[in-house]
């Protein structure tokens, strides 16, 4: 099968670097499959997960939202923050989870504080997927 | 001439103070390898970045960003400055914040006219010491610190230079030349004109034709903010490791300057030794002489 180069890129270095058949990710419009050969493109992630296959191995990477760059033969996927399941932090990611579930109850619609709570619950529901799956 | 033992007191005191020293520079050369570490994990990011941002601006001519554009009318600069939160780092901080001082009071006729972002202690105490307008601080981040730490300062700054607090917005550190070396510099974050003017020199390797999704304007409005935070990112990692570089060779030359008064005590110490035994034996043979 095919495989193309893909790298995941963060400020705080690199997390994954290899050989893949298929990337398949969560853009702002919805989710994207990436086969090797894809047209070039770029666009915007939401906070998601990372799917990428290798042969029958599936590998989740929780992603707090950056961008996917595709060329003929590579994918570059650049994240503010990016992690494998094994380095999630579960009891921070609960933590992060209840603070901002009381968060979204005080804070009122429309304001600032509600969105952030909002994106922090997101980011900390992705975390804890990828982790337990 | 000091007694015998005030002298051997000394040179005890000057090896304690050389063993703490030679321990620092130790430890400042083990941080400053992890910095560097740093610095080469977060390059690629940075550069994709700009690969990514390069190529749509080339790609599409129509394409413009209230970022990407110099304002006419400058009313407030805004200043990131990048200092440590301990001494003991040679002119580390001194050096930088006389350049940044120097540079404001040219620049500007009041306080009106200018922000500051600093990081880390010194320089806060010294900007407040001045009644400068301080906008935003941080103090006590990591030795080796991580993006969400700084991404908050960063955020926020990118934020007021888009809410027009800031009209540009320039960063100073100390710019990592080698372990022994730093030089003070001075880098515009925003407007992100530099960009445009790279790309008319590199165009040399063949752009690829991108399909953008949804459309070029939105990925440069998600794009850029991460782009000029990322700027600030790498200049407080390259500041960090210019910082235990100087502190590495301010404790040199602290042990050396030890190892030399060491030699020179000992030497005093030795002298003073030798008159007290030339002395005894004057007065043994004097008294010898005297009885017979």
């Amino acid at each position: 099968m095919k495989t193309m180069q893909t790298n995941v890129v963060t400020p705080d270095g690199s997390v994954f670097d290899g050989q893949v058949n298929m990337v398949s990710v969560k853009t702002i419009n919805g989710e994207l499959g990436i086969l090797p050969n894809h047209l070039p493109l770029v666009t915007p992630l939401a906070i998601g997960a990372i799917r990428l296959k290798k042969d029958k191995d599936v590998r989740l990477i929780a992603l707090s939202g950056g961008f996917i760059e595709v060329r003929q033969d590579e994918v570059n996927i650049l994240a503010e923050s990016a992690e494998l399941p094994s380095d999630i932090d579960i009891t921070r990611a609960r933590a992060a989870k209840e603070r901002a579930e009381r968060r979204l109850e005080e804070a009122k619609r429309d304001n600032i504080d509600f969105r952030r709570a909002e994106l922090a619950l997101k980011r900390a529901l992705n975390r804890l997927d990828v982790a337990q799956n | 001439m000091a007694s015998l033992k005030e002298i051997k007191t000394r040179i005890g005191s000057t090896k304690k103070t050389k063993q703490i020293t030679k321990a620092m520079e130790m430890v400042s050369a083990a941080k400053l390898n992890r910095a560097q570490t740093k610095v080469q994990n977060f390059l690629p990011y940075r550069d994709k970045i700009r690969e990514v941002v390069a190529s749509i601006s080339q790609g599409s001519e129509d394409v413009s960003h209230p970022m990407l554009q110099e304002r006419k009318e400058i009313k407030k600069t805004g200043y990131i400055i990048i200092t440590s939160d301990r001494g003991l780092a040679g002119a580390y901080n001194a050096g930088l914040l006389r350049y940044t001082l120097q540079l404001i009071e040219e620049r500007h006729a009041s306080p009106d006219e200018y922000g500051l972002v600093v990081i880390g202690k010194i320089g806060r105490d010294f900007f407040k010491k001045r009644n400068m307008p301080i906008f935003q601080e941080i103090v006590g981040l990591a030795d080796q610190p991580e993006y969400a730490e700084i991404k908050n300062i960063a955020e926020t700054t990118v934020q007021m230079f888009a809410d027009q607090v800031f009209d540009e917005v320039f960063i100073h550190y100390n710019h990592f030349l080698s372990a022994i070396s730093q030089e003070v510099t001075e880098d515009k974050i925003l407007p992100l004109t530099g960009l445009m003017e790279e790309n008319e020199e590199g165009s040399g390797e063949g752009t690829l034709n991108y399909l953008y999704e949804p459309d070029p304007e939105t990925i440069l409005e998600k794009l850029l903010p991460h782009y000029a935070e990322s700027l600030i990112y790498g200049s407080l990692l390259d500041a960090k490791a210019s910082e235990f570089g100087a502190r590495m060779s301010a404790m040199r030359s602290a042990t050396d300057n030890a190892d030399n008064r060491i030699g020179e005590l000992t030497l005093s110490y030795n002298r003073a030794r030798q008159a007290a035994i030339t002395q005894e034996i004057n007065e043994i043979v004097s008294g010898a002489s005297a009885q017979s």
